[in-house]
């Protein structure tokens, strides 16, 4: 048992050493006194001023990340409700064309998707900016959120939801009581990747995108006519430190609170307490 | 659940947050409407010390919007949905605009400094009598070799066919470009629609597939000043910049000629604020603006009268600056046509399968 | 009751009616029309019989099933393992923290790393193995995009396993069970919903890389988003870029029938 969790240990670092290597010679290389991602020339801060002073890039970063927030967020809220609406729905025929049908846009290329979006709101006289991209954003991301809440619907034990019923619980009650604690695990899953999705998308951005508003993606790409240049690294490097300062406050406060709390209640995703009246 | 909707609150908080400090930024007073100039261009491809000097200088606040590829500002442009007032597309792009009137005719009374632009990119095929157009950079597709990786400096398309160099040329991923250097190798114009003539640079290609290394784009610049590849087809500003980076490079033109590129200031039609228009290409045609510009940029400025501003040698680069008797050897690109487009696309996904 | 149900699904049929349901019909019309905009099969027929469309496909096929397999396989001990380390979510969120990087400049720093003078080759150096050409392959390429959807892949793997319930394990290794046979007769079958999900949400972006098909591959390896994006975009001709959107859809469906019916010969 003793040597199984090492050998698991050395496993897991390997992989995070590789999923890591290159994202720390992204960040290795924004202090590059040279231009270019080869041969370190010597260490420079000046990638960084020239970014402090590029307020377009600052506000465009700032933007995307509004947008991925917000529109993870309510893809998320959509996509959870949607796909409990798949689950419950009495024919398994209509369960399966749903299911079919949500998959058709993760399937469909991005330049197809971008291009019939901006179509449809050109056609509906739906100004390009924020919402704009906001709206398509939510779009591509809702089929992902169902595709992770679902399988956790599946697994779901629907006696419990039963049992709520008896007890008198009302539909909101057995929604919130139960349903929700117990595929949380695949809301947040489903929120990790829409935001994924968003602030990674290119094509589908760019078409939306107009009016002053555009998205990092729809920049970093259109500058790569000149090459990307480091100022770029710098960026990412601090926006990845932010985040990973942001996630590890979070995960201690949180601890921080459990632990406090522990002697009253158990994991909230426990079905112990979701029974509880 | 309560953790759930705590979660979202903090989520929506950020948001706002992240809105709170763009505005900051952005410090927009937020005093009566502003005047927008809304400009679409590639990305980064004008100093951005211009664009606030234009706005102290004029008034106008710049919206800048960028675009990687002409094809894809073409579809935004058409779709409409934004108001752009001024968009610099390159030359076959503008002729197929001009053709299904998407841009709007250039009134001359309102321009200032024509006389500043070199009459040699001026009432070119693509817009006769710059009727739609002003020419902004301009440019040329040519051979980037580094001279420790050649056995002999290239002088000619043909030199590229040498089995000598078996996978070692990386070559621009672009239909236009491959099949012209087919065309332009077996004595044909980049601008033929015989199709005999297209089937037989195709076939010629086939002996330039084992050699190529890879087919890029933007990346070639990088590839380059790493010598990764001895050999690239790429375009001349693309050159400037490895050039500038790795001594060992040089750029020539083919003697049996090749392309000459141009992305001119265009009106097109969703234009808004047409003065403010007129005001940005005024401004760009100022002789030091243009060769500040061009200086930032690395690409060859049309603008006569900006050469005054370069140091001597930039000038009698004969690498970037060509002189009159190269240059008539290079053709515009000119709109095919829906049916060539689709046919040349053919030939050149053939040639990409053939790797 | 339902109808409340119904209510609060009502902003994802909405989503779904005006996202999905539109453009896909807008791609099937636009398949069955011409250039000038006239009804035709041309489109179809001249897909189905040019030999370099089905090559690229078959070849988007190919790539798309083997970039699903190495993730799946480097993913799934992975998060099997990741279950029962000790700040298991924690650690999750870091592996998959990468992904918010821009692809663009990931590719780049595989460029860095992968050519000439580049880290791997610097390391082949010291060990005494002469530059070899990394850049421009067609194993590169499979590494980095398999790199590139291993986060995708981990989280529905790792939510699956963790929905395990413990005492289900703790049931099995009591009726005598070593951890291998607990593996094969417990985990495994539990964990194959997330494996579906994990395969659907890595095989289906594959299937249409194009980025780095061109950034790492060189174009050596040619998938069907390459050609859909330059029939969209540069010959404007959408007809025959909706055939191959509708043939994307097609195969994918016919992935998910195939995974569909893995899960209950699993199960059963």
């Amino acid at each position: 048992m003793k040597k199984n969790t090492k050998r698991s240990s050395v496993y897991l670092a390997v992989v995070f050493i590789l999923l890591y290597l290159p994202i720390l010679y992204l960040f290795f290389y924004s202090f590059n006194k040279a231009g270019t991602m080869n041969q370190f020339q010597g260490f420079t801060f000046k990638h960084y001023s020239a970014l402090q002073k590029d307020t377009r890039l600052l506000i465009i970063a700032l933007d995307t990340l509004r947008v991925a927030l917000l529109s993870s967020l309510a893809a998320t809220v959509i996509g959870t409700l949607g796909a409990i609406g798949i689950y419950f729905s009495r024919a398994k025929r209509t369960q399966r064309i749903l299911i079919n049908l949500n998959t058709i846009l993760l399937v469909s290329p991005d330049v197809i998707i971008g291009a019939s979006f901006l179509l449809l709101f050109t056609l509906i006289g739906f100004r390009l900016g924020f919402y704009s991209v906001l709206v398509s954003h939510i779009a591509f991301s809702i089929p992902i959120v169902v595709l992770m809440v679902l399988p956790k619907l599946e697994e779901m034990n629907e006696h419990m939801i039963t049992a709520g019923r008896d007890l008198g619980a009302n539909q909101w009650q057995v929604l919130k009581e139960i349903i929700l604690p117990d595929i949380r695990p695949g809301v947040f899953a489903g929120f990790f990747m829409a935001f994924t999705y968003s602030i990674d998308d290119f094509a589908v951005s760019f078409f939306v995108t107009g009016n002053g508003f555009a998205t990092l993606a729809v920049e970093i790409y259109s500058r790569a006519r000149q090459g990307v240049s480091l100022e770029i690294n710098a960026l990412s490097t601090l926006l990845f430190l932010v985040t990973i300062g942001l996630v590890l406050i979070y995960y201690f406060i949180q601890k921080k609170q459990r632990s406090k709390k522990q002697p009253l209640s158990l994991d909230p995703t426990n079905h112990e307490k979701a029974v509880r009246p | 659940m309560k953790k759930l909707t705590v979660l979202s609150f903090l989520i929506v908080l950020l948001a706002s947050g992240l809105h709170f400090t763009k505005n900051l930024l952005q410090h927009t007073s937020g005093t009566a409407e502003p005047d927008i100039f809304h400009l679409y261009n590639w990305g980064d491809y004008i100093d951005p010390e211009l664009l606030s000097r234009f706005e102290k200088e004029t008034g106008y606040q710049v919206i800048y919007e960028t675009f990687d590829s002409n094809e894809a500002m073409y579809t935004k442009v058409e779709q409409g949905g934004t108001g752009y007032d001024l968009v610099i597309p390159s030359e076959y792009m503008i002729a197929r605009m001009i053709k299904e009137d998407l841009v709007l005719p250039l009134d001359h009374e309102k321009i200032n400094g024509f006389e500043n632009i070199d009459g040699a990119f001026m009432d070119l095929s693509f817009d006769r009598g710059n009727q739609y157009s002003i020419p902004y950079f301009w440019g040329t597709l040519g051979i980037a070799y580094n001279e420790n990786m050649v056995k002999d400096a290239p002088m000619t398309w043909e030199d590229l066919f040498d089995s000598e160099y078996r996978n070692s040329i990386l070559m621009i991923d672009g239909a236009r470009e491959v099949l012209g250097i087919g065309l332009q190798a077996t004595g044909h114009s980049l601008n033929s629609k015989d199709r005999n003539e297209l089937d037989a640079a195709a076939d010629k290609l086939t002996d330039l597939a084992p050699n190529i290394k890879a087919l890029v784009a933007d990346e070639i610049k990088m590839y380059m000043i790493q010598e990764e590849a001895g050999l690239a087809v790429t375009y001349s500003g693309e050159a400037a910049d490895m050039i500038w980076e790795n001594e060992d490079i040089h750029y020539i033109l083919p003697e049996e000629g090749s392309n000459l590129w141009f992305d001119n200031m265009v009106i097109p039609y969703t234009v808004k604020n047409k003065e403010a228009a007129y005001a940005f290409i005024n401004f760009m045609l100022v002789p030091e603006v243009a060769a500040q510009n061009a200086d930032y940029i690395g690409y060859s400025t049309p603008n006569k009268a900006a050469m005054a501003y370069f140091a001597e040698e930039t000038i009698e680069d004969e690498q970037f600056y060509p002189d009159q008797s190269t240059l008539e050897k290079l053709e515009v690109y000119e709109d095919l046509g829906q049916e060539f487009i689709g046919l040349y696309n053919d030939l050149f996904l053939k040639f990409k399968t053939l790797k | 009751m339902d109808k409340q149900r119904k209510l609060l699904s009502a902003p994802y049929y909405l989503w779904m009616g005006l996202f999905v349901v539109v453009p896909v019909l807008l791609m099937l019309f636009q398949s069955f029309r011409d250039m000038d905009g006239s009804f035709t099969f041309l489109n179809l027929k001249g897909y189905f019989t040019s030999p370099v469309y089905l090559y690229m496909t078959g070849q988007s096929f190919l790539y798309a099933f083997l970039i699903t397999a190495m993730t799946l396989f480097i993913s799934y001990p992975a998060a099997y393992f990741l279950t029962k380390t000790k700040h298991k979510q924690l650690w999750l969120l870091v592996l998959i923290l990468p992904t918010w990087i821009n692809i663009l400049l990931k590719a780049y720093a595989f460029i860095g790393i992968l050519s000439q003078s580049g880290l791997v080759n610097q390391l082949l150096g010291v060990m005494g193995v002469g530059p070899q050409p990394l850049l421009f392959t067609r194993s590169s390429f499979l590494i980095v995009a398999t790199y590139i959807e291993i986060p995708f892949m981990l989280l529905p793997l790792f939510n699956a396993l963790d929905g395990i319930e413990g005492s289900l394990i703790l049931a099995s290794r009591d009726l005598g069970a070593n951890e291998w046979q607990t593996f094969r007769s417990v985990v495994y079958p539990l964990s194959l919903s997330g494996v579906r999900s994990g395969i659907q949400a890595v095989f289906i972006p594959s299937l249409s890389l194009f980025m780095l098909t061109r950034l790492i591959a060189g174009n050596r390896v040619m998938t069907l988003g390459t050609a859909i994006e330059q029939h969209f975009l540069v010959t404007k001709n959408w007809g025959m870029g909706s055939v191959m959107g509708i043939v994307l859809i097609v195969i994918v469906f016919v992935v998910m029938g195939l995974t569909r019916k893995h899960q209950r010969g699993g199960i059963g």
